[in-house]
């Protein structure tokens, strides 16, 4: 262990240089935040993740963002065990008719203001299994939502830009037009 | 001992099989002969390896160590029952519940009849069988095997778990610290799948098959393509075969770093964790260059291999495997030299010999319980045909085994992957699929990072799916994380569940 800790000390870190938030992402919470949130969020959030349904794919990657290249701590965004600690859910699907209720008693634990972030092509939409007799479809149709992050699954890199985007807009941290990365 | 041994063999040699299914026969047998193969499968004959039904047929997979090729055996159950297997076998108990669920096809003399994946929920009874409407009742109400005692307390878990996990419920019955007994509900994660395939176009069925169990999804597009390729008469030509191979050992090097670092993880050794975070993250960032997609999603399809790959992407996937497998033997001697670590996974969540047998459990649950059997040496297919190829196998049953199994295992991939990449087959990647012009039928095994996934298929004349099967390992994995903690501390779940990392998804299709 000592040898693998002594290289730690010289290697250079493996972490990745902070991405810009996501334009339209920006746009879109933007709206859905007003500034008495911003006021109470400052520049931390605390998420629950919620797997309603999806493929495990998204969770994979939801996953990646906590580890040394993405650290997704260093921006104030952390996970929590519960939704009564938690200000934003994040949530992949489809949502199943098995999961629905679950889905909506998390809900009714997160207090208030909380935010909804639907994740994934499924979460977003209802991807592949559209028109299944077991799935209610995209997030928005049980609970609302604040924010969408689509891909199948989503990159690290693009939830990563997403959550900055919801982090700018609850402090209000403009960026200038056409830092779109 | 009432069966003579070798039963199942003298029983299906009279049988003749039907001609549209591929490359392994497909048997009709009447009602006794039925239940005999299942009484022999009790008997440790051989391996029941997926049990799915249809309107009015149910199929049963197997293997038997005697016979050349696994096979599947059909029983006519038009009149809307057919005798239950799990009734003498256990291992096929859920499978006939979800028959059931979906069907409506009764187990006859089943002894668990409650509802499996339909939890009251759906807008239909019977939704492949003779769809019904149903009220949707409130799906919580479920009828957990009562457990008595003094002293006992009940402790539920789930569907929404405090980590960023797959929805599932567990339902505990402690005294004090010690596990007396866990039983599993699962099937909040059912979409539907089988149908969703039914009737679906190839590309359709391609995409969702990809998409059963993320983490496996190169192996089940593997499998579905293998088995579209068995039933259609197609052959893959060698570099795809090759590509194949490369990306499911990708996906299994990615996976085992995962499972190794999250195990140590839940035993508070973080560091181990982060290490392994960065070598997953490499392969992946690699597997994003070389096939455009971080997990590989859609890139083995009927036919081949959706894309090729040039010279600078075999140098990027052989520099990536250069800097991991320095890395990973660095923190694998680390594990090795951490008594406080093994203190954790040493003697915790042991599976006996005896059960992994029974229910054929594959990859690291069953290789760590001495069950030597891994489907790309025993069922062999393309590329892994004539490859001298260790199997690695412990006994100990541990978590310690199934952390090991999954160590060898990287470090017998990593080997493969350097041979393939040092001299991959020239030419193309694809065959186009030709016209099906009658009814055919095909079915495959591959092996996934956490065992074998079986695809059964049945393609209508117009290329379109009539049928599709997708048996994921977990079926036969999750029972025997019921066994694995019993006696164990309830705190010890965390790493007993993530040392068999079985998949929700998968299962619950």
């Amino acid at each position: 262990m000592r040898t693998l800790l002594l290289k730690s000390l010289f290697a250079k870190p493996v972490t990745i240089g902070a991405p810009a938030a996501d334009a339209a992402a920006l746009a879109e919470v933007g709206r859905a935040l007003d500034l008495r949130a911003r006021r109470l969020f400052g520049r931390s959030i605390t998420i629950r993740e919620v797997d309603a349904g999806s493929c495990n794919g998204c969770e994979l990657e939801i996953n990646a963002l906590s580890n040394a290249v993405y650290d997704v701590e260093r921006f104030g965004i952390r996970f929590a065990a519960s939704p009564r600690h938690a200000d934003v859910l994040l949530v992949t699907g489809p949502v199943t008719h098995n999961m629905k209720i679950a889905l909506e008693r998390t809900y009714a634990a997160t207090p208030d203001p909380k935010w909804v972030v639907a994740v994934g092509d499924c979460g977003c939409g209802c991807g592949v299994f559209e028109g299944s007799y077991a799935v209610i479809g995209a997030v928005d149709k049980v609970i609302p939502v604040d924010l969408h992050i689509r891909g199948c699954p989503p990159r690290p890199i693009e939830l990563l830009r997403g959550l900055i985007a919801l982090l700018d807009a609850a402090t209000e941290r403009k960026r200038s037009a056409g830092s779109h990365a | 001992m009432s069966m003579p041994t070798g039963s199942i063999v003298a029983l299906l040699s009279k049988l003749s099989a039907h001609a549209q299914q591929k490359p392994w026969p497909r048997y009709d047998v009447d009602a006794e002969t039925w239940v005999r193969i299942g009484k022999g499968l009790a008997e440790g004959e051989g391996d029941l390896l997926a049990m799915w039904g249809e309107p009015k047929v149910v199929h049963l997979a197997l293997r038997v160590a005697a016979l050349p090729h696994p096979c599947v055996v059909s029983l006519n159950a038009a009149g809307g029952a057919f005798p239950s297997i799990g009734a003498h076998h256990a291992p096929a108990i859920r499978l006939e519940r979800t028959i059931s669920d979906l069907y409506g096809l009764k187990p006859v003399g089943a002894h668990d009849v409650r509802p499996w994946l339909d939890h009251g929920a759906w807008d239909l009874h019977v939704p492949l069988g003779k769809r019904r409407p149903a009220d949707r009742s409130v799906p919580t109400g479920y009828a957990f095997r009562p457990v008595l005692g003094e002293g006992l307390h009940q402790i539920p878990v789930g569907p929404v778990h405090a980590g960023i996990i797959e929805p599932g419920h567990f339902r505990f019955t402690a005294n004090g610290e010690t596990v007396a007994r866990l039983e599993a509900r699962l099937g909040y994660a059912h979409k539907g799948a089988e149908g969703l395939l039914s009737g679906a176009a190839l590309d359709k069925a391609a995409r969702i098959v990809a998409r059963l169990s993320g983490d496996s999804t190169v192996a089940l597009s593997f499998a579905f393509a293998r088995a579209m390729e068995a039933a259609l008469d197609i052959q893959v030509p060698p570099r795809a075969q090759a590509l194949r191979g490369v990306m499911a050992e990708l996906e299994r090097i990615a996976n085992h770093f995962g499972d190794v670092g999250a195990i140590c993880n839940d035993a508070a050794f973080a560091l181990i964790h982060a290490h392994c975070g960065i070598f997953r993250e490499k392969v992946l960032l690699a597997a994003d260059r070389v096939f455009a997609h971080r997990l590989m999603m859609d890139a083995i399809v009927p036919g081949g291999v959706a894309r090729d790959i040039g010279l600078d992407d075999t140098e990027i996937l052989i520099t990536m495997l250069d800097e991991v497998a320095v890395g990973f033997s660095e923190v694998v001697h680390l594990y090795d030299d951490t008594p406080s670590l093994q203190d954790r996974t040493c003697g915790a969540g042991v599976v006996s010999r005896e059960l992994v047998k029974q229910w054929a459990a594959g990859g690291h649950v069953g290789r760590a319980s001495g069950r030597d059997f891994d489907s790309r040496r025993d069922v062999a297919y393309a590329p892994y045909f004539g490859l001298a190829y260790d199997v690695p196998v412990f006994d100990a049953g541990d978590v310690d085994a199934r952390v090991w199994v999954r160590i060898r295992e990287v470090e017998a991939s990593i080997r493969l992957l350097r041979a393939w990449l040092a001299a991959l087959p020239q030419g193309p990647v694809l065959v186009a699929v030709p016209a099906a012009r009658e009814i055919r039928e095909g079915i495959a095994i591959t092996e996934a990072f956490r065992g074998d996934v079986l695809v059964w298929v049945r393609v209508k004349a117009d290329g379109t799916i009539a049928r599709c099967h997708v048996r994921d390992p977990s079926w036969f994995q999750w029972p025997l994380l019921e066994a694995a903690i019993a006696n164990n501390i309830v705190a010890d779940f965390p790493l007993c569940n993530k040392s068999f990392n079985c998949s929700y998804a998968g299962h619950d299709l």
